[in-house]
């Protein structure tokens, strides 16, 4: 039963200055050319604070994807709006850097020019350039391979480019979409300490999409618990820990607790969803 | 490279066991020397042809298919692109695509004689229109396959529309446009030897035509082996020239 949503004219103008991210009333409709339309998400309603860490949990279908695409202003927003900074989405821009999961980097291009070709973008002068994308590869312990090209990397390694890449436009909101989902446990493990480490240095708005509670609760400041399709916000959970983001959090009785009761909301719409297939 | 060599060798040892056969069966007059020459009896021809005029009529061939051949990559890529990229484009070509995509070009060398005659145009035109058809098609599929992630990521990151089309439409989807640019090859050839058997007074395909019919059939296999040769040698150097661009898979 879905409920067919109207095309609503986007509101021009700031709309509220405050930084980070407004999610107000958003709802998101496919419309396959055969067959219903399915309902992604429905009145969806969150607000991220300025470089707040917050994680997007839910069970697949559940819409998360969706809601990342439409902040990255990828989909046109059906209904309601989003908001970010302060300036309303209404199409992509390099304000919002995306790491995907399987990483979408440019296969012909070498590991540099990858990484350079977001800064010829912003059309900034050659030697800085230089200099900006020489940091970003060190920065995810890439030097040496500049050379290489995507198909001779592995996966981890793929994804270490995607977020130097992405990094390196120095964008004020990070959104990533499951990008450790398509790496191997260790490797996902190592990325997941590398994030903290790199957004400890430099703090950014993230939005990270996932369907792993123990990464959700273990990067996040917060974790926003979906509902099953169509997507709702379900509940947000409190996962900042004193300590900060120390990777040695794992082994106390706080974190266990947290990723036990986030487990059981997801469980809880995974067995919903299961059940309406 | 003796190993490689080697390799090689045993790869195309059954052209030489059907060579060793062909040999065999026109020595021992199995079969009429009308019907088949004999292998040696071909090469023998083909080696008093090459002292003569054969790289001429070679080099027509070749001139005619590769200014056909040329055009159409230019004309096929952009409007499979563009089709690909723009809608009002896509329903204005592919009715026209739909239509002459089954239909068998050499059908259309009376056509074409008819309008514009019986010189070079003519049969460049018809190479022209046969080669175009595969690289049209398959420029657009592989310009509609491009991942959306990769145009998501690009945009992204600020690349403006024309940016998009060139720095990351074309090149993701250069690998499938250049098969298209292979099979384009092969039709090509089949096409400057259709052009010139029907009528022509140089190449190839008018070589063995004017060779049969003066009784030289021998002369005229030779002339086969040439264009086959040619094909053969253009298909291999296209091959190693795609390896070389497309350096960057795995």
């Amino acid at each position: 039963m879905a409920t067919r949503i109207e095309t609503q004219p986007v509101a021009t103008g700031a709309a509220g200055s405050a930084p980070g991210i407004v999610i107000d009333d958003v709802m998101h409709e496919y419309r396959p050319p055969r067959g219903r339309p399915v309902l992604a998400l429905d009145h969806l309603q969150l607000e991220v604070k300025e470089r707040e860490f917050i994680a997007i949990l839910g069970p697949s279908g559940c819409g998360k994807s969706t809601l990342l695409y439409l902040m990255g202003g990828f989909m046109p927003i059906q209904h309601g709006r989003i908001i970010v900074n302060g300036k309303q989405v209404t199409g992509p821009g390099p304000d919002r850097g995306i790491v995907f999961q399987h990483f979408a980097l440019f296969p012909w291009k070498t590991v540099r020019d990858n990484v350079l070709y977001g800064l010829e973008k912003q059309r900034l002068p050659k030697a800085e350039r230089l200099e900006i994308c020489a940091r970003f590869i060190d920065l995810v312990g890439l030097r040496g391979f500049e050379d290489s090209y995507p198909s001779q990397l592995s996966g981890g390694m793929k994804q270490r480019v995607a977020i130097a890449r992405t990094l390196a436009i120095d964008p004020d909101t990070l959104l990533m979409d499951e990008p450790f989902g398509a790496l191997d446990a260790q490797t996902r493990s190592l990325m997941q300490e590398e994030l903290i480490a790199i957004w400890n240095r430099s703090p950014k708005t993230v939005v990270f999409v996932t369907h792993d509670v123990r990464e959700a609760v273990l990067l996040a400041d917060r974790v926003a618990v979906m509902t099953a399709r169509p997507g709702r916000l379900k509940e947000i959970v409190d996962t900042r820990f004193p300590g900060g983001l120390d990777p040695d959090i794992v082994r106390t009785k706080e974190f266990i607790e947290r990723v036990d009761y986030t487990w059981n909301l997801v469980r809880e719409e995974a067995v919903r969803a299961e059940r309406e297939k | 490279m003796t190993n490689k060599i080697v390799i090689t060798l045993w790869r195309y040892t059954p052209l030489l066991l059907l060579a060793a056969a062909w040999e065999a069966v026109t020595q021992a007059h199995l079969v009429s020397q009308y019907a088949l020459p004999t292998l040696s009896g071909v090469f023998s021809s083909l080696w008093t042809l090459a002292g003569d005029d054969l790289s001429y009529h070679t080099s027509r061939s070749v001139a005619r298919g590769a200014i056909g051949l040329g055009a159409a990559v230019v004309f096929g890529t952009t409007a499979g692109v563009l089709m690909a990229w723009y809608r009002p484009v896509r329903l204005l070509l592919k009715p026209f695509i739909q239509m002459f995509y089954p239909m068998p070009k050499s059908a259309l060398i009376p056509l074409t004689i008819m309008w514009i005659g019986l010189g070079d145009p003519s049969k460049i035109t018809l190479i022209f229109i046969g080669s175009l058809l595969p690289i049209v098609v398959s420029s657009f599929n592989a310009a509609r396959g491009v991942d959306q992630v990769l145009i998501w990521s690009a945009r992204g990151m600020g690349a403006t529309e024309r940016e998009l089309l060139l720095e990351v439409v074309v090149p993701a989807a250069l690998p499938e446009i250049l098969n298209g640019y292979r099979v384009a090859l092969a039709l090509c050839f089949i096409l400057v030897v259709a052009g010139e058997l029907i009528i022509a007074n140089n190449g190839i395909g008018f070589l063995i035509n004017f060779l049969g019919e003066g009784g030289d059939y021998k002369g005229m296999f030779a002339g086969v082996i040439t264009i086959s040769l040619v094909w053969f040698l253009a298909d291999r150097g296209y091959v190693m020239l795609m390896r070389r661009i497309l350096i960057w898979r795995e």
